[in-house]
């Protein structure tokens, strides 16, 4: 088993005839991904990419049974996105979008509350189960099936974890990229409790970055919770601060959220912490 | 997006929150004027600069004359400022506020902001007034006090009363600080603000509350939406480059070590700067050229990379997932001609088509070493950049 997803999850794309979502949807289908239709309204009734398009999100539940959804929205309309989805009923959200305000984000935080759906993202590459689904921007060919889970801030260092863990013959059971955003959905130990319980997942692979204090959290969680072995990585040791790092949320302020810090902690929870990126995969695999 | 503190009080007049009598001035004939009008026995001169710390580093001035306020005007405007939380080059005062002198009775702070643990604006306020608030959180924890608003409800009286006992507060107090949180609060909805500061918020020694620091800054996803906002920004005070980066969609931080980096993905660039850091070298910024990337935003990056003199190795470091390596190739060395490039440039690709890309940056008879894993790219960098 994987977790969140798997080659049953049906899923649905929101902002579906735009250009992200078309090209991205295309790769999700060319993936194996069970898309099952697309939202964007004023266009319902029409065919996109073989797919129905739907008004609404309710529509869209109602007619395919879906229970995943992919936002490639604006950023001015994903808080808007995210909310239609829990409305309808939607169990996992992902948004991919980067730049939603962050005060947005707060009234979606404090809306969901209570509602039972899962927020990944914004900001994020999105969840993979490889071989069997693939939700967001994520290069599918780098994935292998396999028994790593992977739980990270960033993209691209996501893809550098997929990579090393598929070199060495290893694989990955779920993805999720949680997103760089300071406000957000699923945090890490949403995903390493779910690691944890999942059968497949024999080694967790953590990357995070500056800012906030949620891989301290993890920390003090792997330290209480986690029997599988972990490895962890932290970027931005060399990140002035004060200094956004790309990332709205990558961000040392009043000396909180640095590097070392997280790594201290990490490295007190008894967790092996890699200094260099290239690593991950090497380290992982002595773990096991 | 920071502001400067006159742009900050003018919002706070706006919103109801109390502010010293003053003005801004950008001479310092205007400056002995602006005292002049706004009467009274002493003034304080105040360089505008986006960076706190000025009271320690001369740009905070009191002023018993209007000849002596003239006097600081013409020690301060067209000089650089250099406090603790600038670089070591500082930022230009290009103009000043003038204000009134309180007579002040205690220094109280206040701030407001998003707290990512809580998912809600907290109120931080303390006694302890006029210090740096780090400190004080750190050294005497308890004379902080806290509340965080929810998102539905707003920001509540009991809330405020609960800050103005806290703070020693009494009678006509209570109102002034809850008139004075909720304006804040109003401000930060309004302009979706990411924190407020009044750092010391004041109490004169008739009893009256008034903001005499303001500080604000505001949210880079929301400006698009505040022109006005928008319309406060001054480019004197950021560095010129990263202004520049933003037009082309590219996200910039200069450093100051010798080896240019550009990668893609926020993470992917800090981890690459960190592993130039551990193999020996200096980064010497930080340069996310986005997923999408194409030749246009690869030349813009080597220009901005190149642009910094002390640049003796760029490395670039690319994954490619869904833009296919031999394209990235492709970009790069069209960008590498176009550009003039002529500091050695390590690449490292990684990703689809990762074999045709390499194949294309070898032989090129121009200074490109093609590595084959990230590790040693960081090892050939730094090795470049110390023989150059």
């Amino acid at each position: 088993m994987s977790i969140l997803i798997n080659k049953d999850t049906k899923v649905i794309c929101q902002g579906f005839t735009g250009k992200q979502g078309t090209f991205h949807s295309e790769q999700a289908l060319d993936y194996g991904t069970r898309l099952v239709g697309g939202v964007t309204p004023e266009r319902g009734g029409e065919t996109h990419l073989g797919l129905p398009v739907f008004n609404t999100v309710q529509d869209a539940v109602n007619t395919t049974g879906a229970t995943a959804s992919v936002i490639y929205v604006p950023p001015f309309y994903a808080a808007d996105a995210i909310l239609e989805a829990v409305d309808a009923g939607i169990k996992l959200i992902v948004c991919i979008t980067e730049g939603i305000p962050i005060l947005q984000m707060l009234r979606v935080k404090a809306a969901m509350a209570g509602t039972g759906a899962l927020l990944i993202g914004p900001n994020c590459p999105g969840v993979i189960t490889p071989g069997e689904c693939k939700i967001g921007i994520m290069p599918g060919k780098i994935h292998l099936p396999g028994s790593i889970g992977i739980v990270s801030r960033s993209g691209t260092l996501t893809y550098e974890s997929v990579h090393q863990t598929t070199q060495q013959g290893l694989g990955q059971s779920t993805c999720v990229g949680i997103g760089g955003d300071p406000i957000h959905g699923m945090n890490f130990v949403d995903v390493l409790s779910r690691f944890q319980a999942d059968e497949q997942t024999k080694g967790i692979v953590m990357v995070g970055e500056i800012g906030g204090g949620e891989e301290e959290e993890a920390a003090d969680y792997i330290k209480a919770h986690v029997t599988k072995p972990v490895v962890a990585y932290i970027a931005g040791q060399t990140a002035p601060p004060g200094k956004r790092m790309g990332h709205a949320g990558a961000i040392v302020t009043g000396g909180k959220g640095t590097a070392e810090g997280k790594v201290a902690a990490l490295k007190t929870a008894g967790i092996e912490v890699v200094n260099s990126p290239t690593d991950i995969g090497v380290a992982m695999k002595r773990c096991l | 997006m920071n502001i400067h503190e006159f742009q900050a009080k003018q919002l706070f007049l706006k919103f109801g929150i109390p502010i010293p009598e003053g003005k801004q001035a950008t001479t310092a004939d205007s400056a002995g004027q602006i005292a002049r009008e706004l009467g009274g026995e002493g003034w304080v001169v105040k360089a505008q600069v986006h960076a706190g710390g000025r009271g320690k580093v001369g740009g905070v001035k009191l002023a018993k004359s209007f000849a002596e306020v003239i006097e600081h005007a013409t020690a301060m405007l067209g000089k650089r400022l250099v406090t603790i939380q600038t670089d070591s080059a500082g930022l230009p005062i290009n103009s000043l506020l003038i204000e009134k002198i309180y007579p002040i009775k205690r220094e109280l702070y206040l701030s407001a902001l998003v707290d990512r643990a809580s998912e809600r604006i907290v109120f931080i306020a303390s006694a302890a007034g006029g210090m740096d608030i780090e400190t004080v959180a750190h050294e005497t924890p308890e004379q902080i006090i806290s509340v965080q608003v929810h998102p539905a409800a707003g920001l509540q009286a009991y809330q405020c009363r609960k800050v103005a006992y806290a703070l020693g507060l009494k009678g006509q107090q209570h109102k002034s600080l809850q008139i004075i949180m909720q304006g804040m609060y109003d401000l930060f909805l309004a302009k979706d603000a990411s924190q407020i500061e009044i750092n010391p918020l004041i109490e004169t020694h008739d009893g009256d509350l008034l903001a005499l620091d303001a500080k604000i800054n505001f949210d880079d996803n929301a400006v698009a939406i505040h022109p006005d906002i928008l319309a406060m920004k001054d480019p004197a005070q950021e560095d010129a480059k990263e202004n520049e980066a933003q037009q082309f969609g590219l996200n910039y931080i200069t450093l100051e070590g010798n080896i240019g980096c550009m990668v893609n993905g926020a993470g992917l660039a800090m981890a690459t700067m960190d592993l130039v850091k551990l193999k020996g070298g200096l980064p010497a910024n930080f340069l996310d050229v986005g997923g999408g990337t194409n030749v246009e935003k690869v030349c813009e990056a080597f220009k901005l990379i190149l642009s910094d003199t002390s640049v003796k190795a760029v490395m670039v470091n690319i994954f490619g997932g869904i833009v296919k390596c031999d394209v990235i190739a492709s970009g790069i060395l069209a960008a590498i001609e176009q550009v003039h490039v002529t500091v050695p440039v390590v690449v490292r690709l990684e990703g689809t088509n990762v074999e045709q890309g390499r194949a294309l940056l070898s032989n090129t008879g121009l200074k490109i070493y093609a590595a084959d894993d990230l590790a040693h790219a960081a090892e050939q960098v730094v090795k470049l950049a110390e023989a150059a």
